[in-house]
């Protein structure tokens, strides 16, 4: 096959990876800050993906505007829903064991996702792409999907948006203090459980916007969030839990990995290539455990 | 009643059903510099941590300023006007000394929601800092890394980060702790120099008689659960009951 191809899938998996970070750097933020595992992450952003749904049919389908109104709009809901969650659930959680925090978060799963079948049902869905994204752009010679490019480039914006937050604010500053200094940030007259339901938030609106983009990605079921929550785990261990760097890097392995290897394995001659790709983030999550326990870009532990 | 800063009324906490305080009060006047003593175990500390949120009283009452502040959290107490030095330093210690000063001076003003401004370009942050680090002797380490300076040093800067917060009453956790007999008599006149020139109310726990006795206006003696005296460095060093079951003979 051509070079030109597998640019082609060079890209396409980019984009996939762009979009697996959006979700993977709001867990990896919300357990660098509060040290809790969100399983719920996931669900959080299922729900995202039919609010966007739903509200697309309440509008023009395919607009511009509607699109507008459902990355203004989504994100923020599913940020009140995180508000919810963290003031009544978990910041009683914050100092407990592991397996409380797994089965808190576990158990919001089960009851996140069945409220989507009870509200959507189980059919999956899709959302009309807007128009000016719908066709395709041609880039030497090849046709590449407009939406992808889109994603392609939302999340790098995503990417520097977090870092100069993180790093150049002093919200950036709150956050990252109360990682390692929680005590001494209360003890200078921060509220320190606000930044965590702040962070928490602002995780929580990440899935959102995630789910935004992949309602109009491709179709939407009830089996997405399980999906997603358990590449973006195999993501940020990839990258090591809590660097949102490392996410990036792990959402740009997964996403090529995925898109490349059925195509590899194929053309080397290996039967049902596509169900060995499927291996392929547990495969690379082991390798990272066994090489390099904390993440390639982790520290760690002291 | 209007100049007391800090009223204690009615004390009581027990952990785990033992005992530390069985119903104490006592009152702080504005611009007081005093102290607490007590032996090991008597509470000195937990007594701190009841005036600042991290302990909840089990009843009564520690009114600051006239508010009932008894279960508020940490962080309230400090807006309030209450900072503490700890006992065990409270620094960021992998960043510079003026940069643990304008963090401080940044929080304290916070345009509470302008946590967008990135903190070295907040200029009149960077000059008060500078301000409270030549008041504790601390200008000419200004870059240093705080966790890298000497034990004497970094208490001077915890006492520096507490000045920051601009409080009404300043709290000295064991100002001393841990210093050689020298940098003991340069901590005690620097708490002294700037009581003098800030005016602000000092309480603070001390071991060594010769610092309480010498710098405090009134010193309270804390024993078996309870407030055992209170009063002027002479009264105390006086008082039958406190040389018996505290002082020792030999005083």
């Amino acid at each position: 096959m051509s070079v030109q191809f597998y640019l082609f899938l060079l890209i396409n998996g980019l984009s996939l990876g762009m979009l697996l970070f959006i979700i993977a750097s709001g867990l990896t933020l919300v357990f660098g800050v509060l040290r809790v595992i969100n399983f719920a992450h996931g669900s959080l952003y299922m729900i995202g993906a039919f609010l966007a749904y739903s509200l697309s049919l309440l509008m023009t389908g395919g607009s511009l505007f509607s699109f507008f109104v459902m990355l203004l709009v989504v994100p923020p809901l599913i940020a009140v829903i995180g508000f919810v969650l963290e003031y009544t659930l978990f910041r009683r959680i914050y100092r407990a064991e592991h397996l409380l925090q797994l089965l808190l978060t576990y158990a919001l799963v089960l009851i996140l996702d069945d409220l989507v079948r009870l509200v959507w049902g189980g059919d999956p869905r899709n959302v009309t792409r807007p128009e000016f994204l719908a066709g395709s752009v041609s880039f030497f010679g090849m046709a590449l999907p407009t939406y992808n490019v889109f994603i392609l480039c939302i999340g790098p914006a995503i990417a520097l948006g977090l870092w100069l937050m993180l790093y150049r604010t002093r919200a950036g500053n709150l956050m990252r203090a109360t990682v390692s200094y929680p005590d001494t940030l209360g003890a200078l007259g921060v509220n320190v459980s606000w930044v965590m339901t702040s962070t928490f938030m602002l995780g929580c609106w990440l899935a959102g916007l995630g789910g935004v983009l992949m309602s109009s990605f491709a179709n939407i079921d009830l089996a997405i969030g399980m999906e997603k929550i358990i590449e973006c785990f195999a993501v940020v261990v990839i990258g090591g839990l809590g660097s949102v760097g490392g996410a990036l890097l792990g959402s740009l392995i997964i996403g090529v990995g995925i898109t490349w290897l059925p195509v590899l394995l194929a053309s080397v001659g290996v039967q049902e290539a596509s169900r060995w790709a499927l291996v392929f983030p547990y495969a690379m999550m082991a390798v990272v455990l066994i090489v390099r326990p904390w993440g390639l870009f982790g520290k760690p532990e002291r | 009643m209007a100049d007391h800063v800090l009223q204690i009324e009615k004390l009581s906490k027990s952990f785990e059903g033992s005992q530390v305080f069985n119903n104490i009060s006592f009152a702080v006047d504005q611009g007081e510099l005093s102290s607490i003593i007590g032996p090991n175990g008597a509470g000195k500390t937990t007594l701190f941590n009841l005036m600042t949120g991290y302990h909840v009283p089990d009843s009564g009452r520690v009114v600051f300023m006239g508010k009932d502040i008894a279960g508020r959290q940490p962080y309230d107490i400090v807006r309030l006007g209450i900072a503490r030095a700890f006992q065990r330093t409270n620094i960021f210690p992998r960043m510079s000394v003026l940069e643990n000063l304008v963090s401080t001076v940044i929080t304290k003003n916070r345009g509470n929601l302008n946590v967008v401004t990135p903190s070295a370009k907040l200029k009149s942050a960077h000059e008060r800092s500078y301000e409270i680090l030549e008041s504790v002797g601390l200008a000419d380490v200004a870059h240093r890394q705080s966790g890298t300076l000497a034990h004497g040093n970094q208490k001077r800067l915890d006492i520096a980060v507490a000045l920051a917060l601009e409080p009404q009453l300043l709290l000295l956790d064991e100002p001393t702790a841990g210093m050689s007999p020298e940098e003991r008599w340069q901590t005690v006149e620097l708490v002294q120099q700037l009581w003098e020139n800030l005016k602000i109310t000092m309480l603070f726990i001390e071991h060594d008689m010769d610092i309480v006795f010498k710098i405090s206006q009134k010193v309270r003696v804390l024993c078996y659960r309870t407030l055992l005296a209170e009063g002027t460095p002479e009264e105390i060093s006086s008082n039958e009951q406190v040389i018996e079951a505290y002082l020792g003979e030999e005083v």
